[in-house]
């Protein structure tokens, strides 16, 4: 570890916690539709908006009615991505690469669908082998927008819920999406976009150039819009690269500026929203509660990573090299790492796509020290709650939260009470049915797909013998399932034959369980949330007297803590076990 | 129902008009009249040719020259080498090395004996084109003679920069750690009769600091490199 590492971290720690009030407060007079900064640009088209889609904007919806309207908005959204990615030989912006690309097969369209919808972003496809600009910009672009803004839109009905004490209404699906997309996403893609076209992000529409090498090599370059994508990629902590190798490709992230940026936009909703939630609710001190648990366990999980990098691999070891730091070298293991990077750049992206629900990648996790990768691990088995993915690490900390305070009453022996409101019943029932399901499907999917042979089909035949492959195969899922999307990238399979398209690689059963996944881990959490947040709605406040928890001192930070962290061992420690931690405590090398 | 689905077709055509058209082909026109160079890949011309991108690495190869004076060649296409008169990049995990038009990881797990046997080849290869002791194994390569020992620091794998024997993330990696461009300097500058000083000056000149002075590595970029070595030198042996 040097200086120099630490100090790139820690910097990246105030720039967060100094922006993200900003931001929160600005979020908060967005959803309680105030007039911002930006309403004289955008008041005009958001009534547009309103007009094209035929929505009534003062129409309030109830728990069930702003499901209904997600749920459909999604089937919407599904049906489109697929009619796209199906269609790829008759688009324009074909044939780039000089070759005409056709769509990928049913089953790994099917998987990457329902990936890119409920903001998982796996990818069994490399991108550019495999999607036309015109999949990229009108297909996955816009499930980038639209899996970000209903993500967001079920926390800010889930804190309506939490504030709301004199109607059930939690707001209206359309007007909260609409508001998203035109207030915050859109916005901050523009700026950032642009930003990175400035270090060197490429955004053209061109065919891919062939260069004629100075030893005479000839080398093709594949092009494309990458910087709008790449912008609302992190922004959206969606993650799904232009590229193959996602961020570590130069065109997406050019230089150690722009990795920063990156990770800045990766994390900024995520914390803003905790502030917006302490606006939204009337307490500042709740959102420095919720804000403290996720920022130490933050930070502890990059302390781990970095350090665990910095040491080396085993392997490297077994070959002779030497991996401190010497001058002029980042030293550490630099195996499937870009030099630019180095090893506290990418240990920080990596930490910081994992606790998201991001899962961009800068560096190869596949080739992470046991320790290093099982630190992505810990990350997906907290169930993204530490900022969590854009709305669903709000949402889902919010279940945790709940929970901590119904454990905290049953050891004071009081009626348990979040924000005046009684916790009853009805709410602990569902709260634990919304964190369960989550876990229960990336166990249940992994214990599957290891346990049959189609399911071991997918495992890196190259370099992952021993626990490694058990690890490629457990993180699969617990990433779709997590929404996290970033890979053991070994794990794919055999490209598929004859599919009429290179670059897509997944096996007919991985798809389908993988996406399947994805979506069922998405979804049922989100009704969950939004039925905790119909429950919580109109109930009445009482006033806080001597023997109410306190929700806003260190010892709830601390309790809350405790509790994600026993939820999320206690469940995946045995699993975790039989992958990372062993390569984390043994020297060995495995065929 | 049918009401609620129809506002939910209508609300994603809108959407994907906005977001997927709208949006992106706006980027597109504003980065092509403010920034045309990066927007369009940040590529190098020589002579009026374009020879690369001075983001994405590429392989600076030769011809290997077989006993008989003409070009070996394997299975009707010549077998290439390093050249030793340009700077090498970092191990690339594409295939062929440095693809540009298919990026993918290398994938190796840090407990495999497969990602040893790729380092120690990385090692090996390295030791030859840059090590100060010979090794009998690369003198068929052609490069590495017991004539021409480079830098006298570099003996054993200890000494090799971990990513002159790490795979690159990207396989397009176009950096190089300046540790590593300083020991191929020796190999440079003896192939071209350059001074040591001079190849080291214009390693310096080529070498990219953190952002801000604090973000990321320093790197080398090996074709900006290689292109200002070609300027003052015409690289025959």
């Amino acid at each position: 570890m040097t200086v120099n590492g630490w100090l790139q971290i820690i910097v990246f720690c105030l720039v967060l916690i100094g922006l993200s009030p900003l931001v929160g407060g600005y979020m908060a007079k967005v959803y309680t539709d105030q007039r911002v900064f930006l309403s004289p640009i955008l008041a005009g088209p958001e009534r547009f908006f309103y007009r094209l889609m035929g929505v009534d904007r003062a129409r309030e919806q109830n728990w069930k009615q702003y499901a209904k309207s997600l749920i459909f908005f999604s089937l919407a959204g599904w049906l489109f991505l697929y009619l796209v990615l199906r269609t790829q030989t008759i688009q324009p912006w074909n044939n780039y690469g000089g070759v005409t690309f056709h769509s990928a097969p049913w089953d790994v369209t099917f998987n990457t669908v329902s990936s890119f919808m409920t903001n998982t972003n796996w990818q069994y496809y490399g991108g550019e082998t495999t999607m036309t600009y015109f999949s990229q910009m009108v297909g996955l672009t816009v499930q980038n927008f639209a899996s970000a803004a209903v993500g967001i839109v079920v926390a800010i009905a889930l804190i309506r819920g939490i504030a709301n004490r004199t109607s059930s209404s939690l707001g209206n699906f359309y007007v909260d999406f609409v508001r998203t997309v035109l207030y915050v996403l859109l916005p901050i893609s523009v700026i950032s976009a642009l930003v990175l076209i400035s270090q060197g992000s490429i955004q053209n529409i061109s065919h891919y150039v062939s260069v004629h090498g100075i030893s005479g090599l000839v080398q093709t370059i594949a092009m494309g819009p990458v910087a709008s994508q790449e912008a609302i990629k992190m922004l959206g902590t969606n993650g799904g690269g232009f590229f193959n190798v996602n961020s570590a490709h130069p065109f997406e992230n050019p230089n150690g500026f722009t990795n920063f940026y990156e990770m800045f936009i990766v994390l900024i909703i995520p914390a803003s929203l905790v502030w917006t939630y302490g606006r939204m609710v009337g307490s500042r001190r709740q959102a420095v509660a919720v804000f403290a648990a996720m920022f130490v366990m933050f930070f502890g999980a990059v302390t781990v990573a970095y350090a665990a990098e910095a040491n080396g691999s085993p392997a490297q070891h077994a070959a002779g090299l030497h991996t401190q730091v010497i001058a002029d070298s980042t030293g550490g293991n630099l195996e499937g790492k870009e030099q630019r990077f180095g090893i506290a750049g990418s240990a920080l992206f990596d930490v910081v796509t994992t606790v998201t629900s991001c899962g961009a990648v800068n560096s190869s996790i596949e080739s992470y020290t046991g320790l290093g990768g099982a630190v992505p691990f810990a990350n997906l088995s907290a169930s993204e709650v530490i900022f969590g993915g854009v709305g669903t690490g709000l949402y889902s900390i919010l279940l945790y939260v709940i929970l901590a305070v119904f454990l905290g009453g049953l050891m004071v022996g009081r009626t348990p009470e979040y924000l005046g409101k009684k916790i009853e019943a009805r709410e602990i029932k569902l709260v634990a049915l919304g964190l369960l399901i989550t876990p229960l499907s990336a166990l249940f999917s992994t214990a599957l797909a290891t346990a049959s042979a189609a399911g071991r089909a997918s495992i890196s035949s190259v370099a992952a013998g021993g626990p490694q492959g058990f690890s490629e195969t457990f993180y699969a899922y617990l990433s779709q399932a997590n929404n996290n999307g970033s890979a053991f990238a070994g794990y794919t399979g055999f490209v598929q034959p004859n599919a009429g398209n290179v670059g897509s690689h997944g096996i007919t059963f991985a798809d389908i369980l993988g996406g399947c996944t994805a979506m069922f881990a998405r979804y049922a959490p989100i009704l969950f949330a939004l039925a905790v947040g119909g429950a919580l709605a109109g109930k009445r406040v009482s006033p806080a007297g001597l023997g109410t928890m306190r929700t806003d001192n260190t010892t709830f930070v601390v309790l809350l803590i405790g509790v994600i962290i026993l939820v999320g061992a206690l469940t995946f420690f045995p699993a975790l076990l039989l992958g990372p931690i062993v390569q984390a405590l043994t020297g060995h090398l495995y065929n | 129902m049918r009401r609620e689905f129809i506002i939910a077709v209508r609300a994603m055509i809108v959407t994907a008009i906005a977001f997927g058209l709208i949006y992106p082909l706006a980027i597109t026109g504003i980065g092509q009249v403010i920034f045309p160079g990066k927007a369009n890949g940040s590529l190098i011309k020589r002579d009026g040719v374009v020879v690369g991108s001075a983001l994405i690495g590429q392989q600076f190869y030769e011809d290997v020259i077989g006993a008989n004076g003409k070009v070996e060649m394997s299975k009707g296409t010549p077998v290439t080498q390093p050249d030793p008169k340009y700077f090498q990049t970092r191990p690339s995990g594409t295939v062929p090395a440095d693809n540009a038009e298919a990026s993918s990881f290398a994938n190796y797990g840090p407990n495999s004996t497969v990602t040893l046997a790729a380092l120690q080849a990385n090692v090996t290869t390295y030791l030859c084109m840059n090590a100060s002791v010979p090794f009998a194994t690369c003198d068929s390569k052609g490069f590495n003679k017991a004539d021409t020992l480079y830098d006298p620091h570099v003996t054993s794998a200890a000494q090799v920069p971990v990513d002159a024997a790490d795979t690159s993330a990207s396989g397009v990696d176009p950096d190089i750690s300046v540790a590593n461009a300083k020991i191929q300097a020796y190999r440079v500058a003896a192939v071209r009769h350059l001074s040591l000083a001079t190849v080291d000056r214009l390693v310096s000149q080529n070498t990219t600091a953190r952002s801000l002075d604090f973000l990321g590595e320093p790197g080398v970029d090996v074709l900006e490199l290689n292109l200002a070595l070609d300027r003052i030198s015409n690289g025959s042996k």
